[in-house]
């Protein structure tokens, strides 16, 4: 059976992470083969997988870590030991 | 690194309650970006995030003593951190529409990608760096909340599905399932754009690619 491009467009995600049987996998690439445009919507989307995890899109507010553990610090001084 | 690692959790854990309470700092240090990120994808604001975050390291500290082992410490931490969350979004519920019990019908939706055949580098040599910041971010806070904490804990914090479907409480078919829908939302709101900042270099088309 010859699988579409809306077929391969639903594993995307799980082909980019290795997460499709050998099968599924082997189908998918001779589909990517002859396929310009799914070809290309694998790479844009794996680009767009890359830069997100890549370019410290969020970050800690700066002094974040300084305020939550001088608050912690104040709190253990109130709270004394015990639990 | 030594602080993830169960034993030393644990044995941190013990001292803690035997009374070495600055031991604390040390336990909590390496959960702190994880319970921001879980909280910023669910509360949308920074202020507010951090707030809760405080909020849910005391709640930690305060029930340490019901940590029983059986989840990983993170995860079982980032669940205090989820029902902050939640606690908040129910307060504010009014204020909010993107409200985490407006759950959005899985199989729905339009998630056909943006068709394009011309962007197949990376592109972050010929975009200033702050500007495709910008602007995976706007993306990223566009998407549904129950998108963005999948692709805030998963992509970005690199957790694995089990721990992020842990996390959230939610399956990890459900983990899957949403990773891939935030994906192709943000495949089909970015590629247009940033395809513009590829380079220019013709014959990308049908050359063989790596990988």
């Amino acid at each position: 059976m010859r699988i579409d491009c809306k077929h391969v467009w639903e594993h995307i995600s799980a082909y980019i992470d290795g997460d499709v049987d050998a099968a599924l996998r082997a189908e998918i690439d001779r589909h990517l083969e002859t396929c310009e445009i799914c070809s290309a919507v694998l790479d844009s989307t794996r680009n767009v997988v890359v830069l997100v995890a890549g370019n410290r899109v969020f970050e800690l507010p700066a002094g974040f870590s300084e305020r939550l553990h001088a608050r912690l610090e104040r709190e253990l001084e109130r709270m004394g030991s015990g639990f | 690194m030594a602080a993830s690692d169960p034993q030393f959790e644990a044995e941190c854990i013990r001292r803690i309650l035997a009374g070495e309470k600055q031991l604390f700092h040390v336990l909590i240090r390496p959960c702190e970006r994880a319970i921001y990120f879980l909280l910023l994808s669910l509360l949308g604001s920074e202020a507010e995030a951090e707030d809760a975050a405080q909020e849910t390291v005391l709640k930690v500290y305060l029930n340490l003593h019901n940590f029983r082992g059986d989840a990983q410490f993170r995860t079982w931490v980032l669940s205090i951190a989820r029902n902050e969350g939640l606690g908040r979004l129910r307060k504010q519920a009014t204020r909010r529409e993107d409200s985490l019990d407006a759950q959005i019908d899985e199989q729905s939706g339009d998630y056909t990608p943006a068709i394009l055949t011309s962007w197949r580098e990376v592109p972050s040599e010929t975009l200033e760096r702050k500007e495709l910041r910008a602007l995976l971010r706007k993306a990223i806070e566009g998407l549904p909340a129950i998108y963005r904490n999948v692709v805030l804990l998963r992509d970005i914090e690199e957790m694995d599905v089990r721990e992020t479907a842990a996390s959230l409480d939610i399956t990890e078919g459900a983990v899957k399932v949403r990773l891939h829908r935030a994906r192709a939302l943000l495949q089909r709101d970015l590629a247009p754009q940033l395809k513009g900042f590829a380079p220019r270099r013709k014959g990308c088309l049908g050359g063989a690619h790596e990988n």
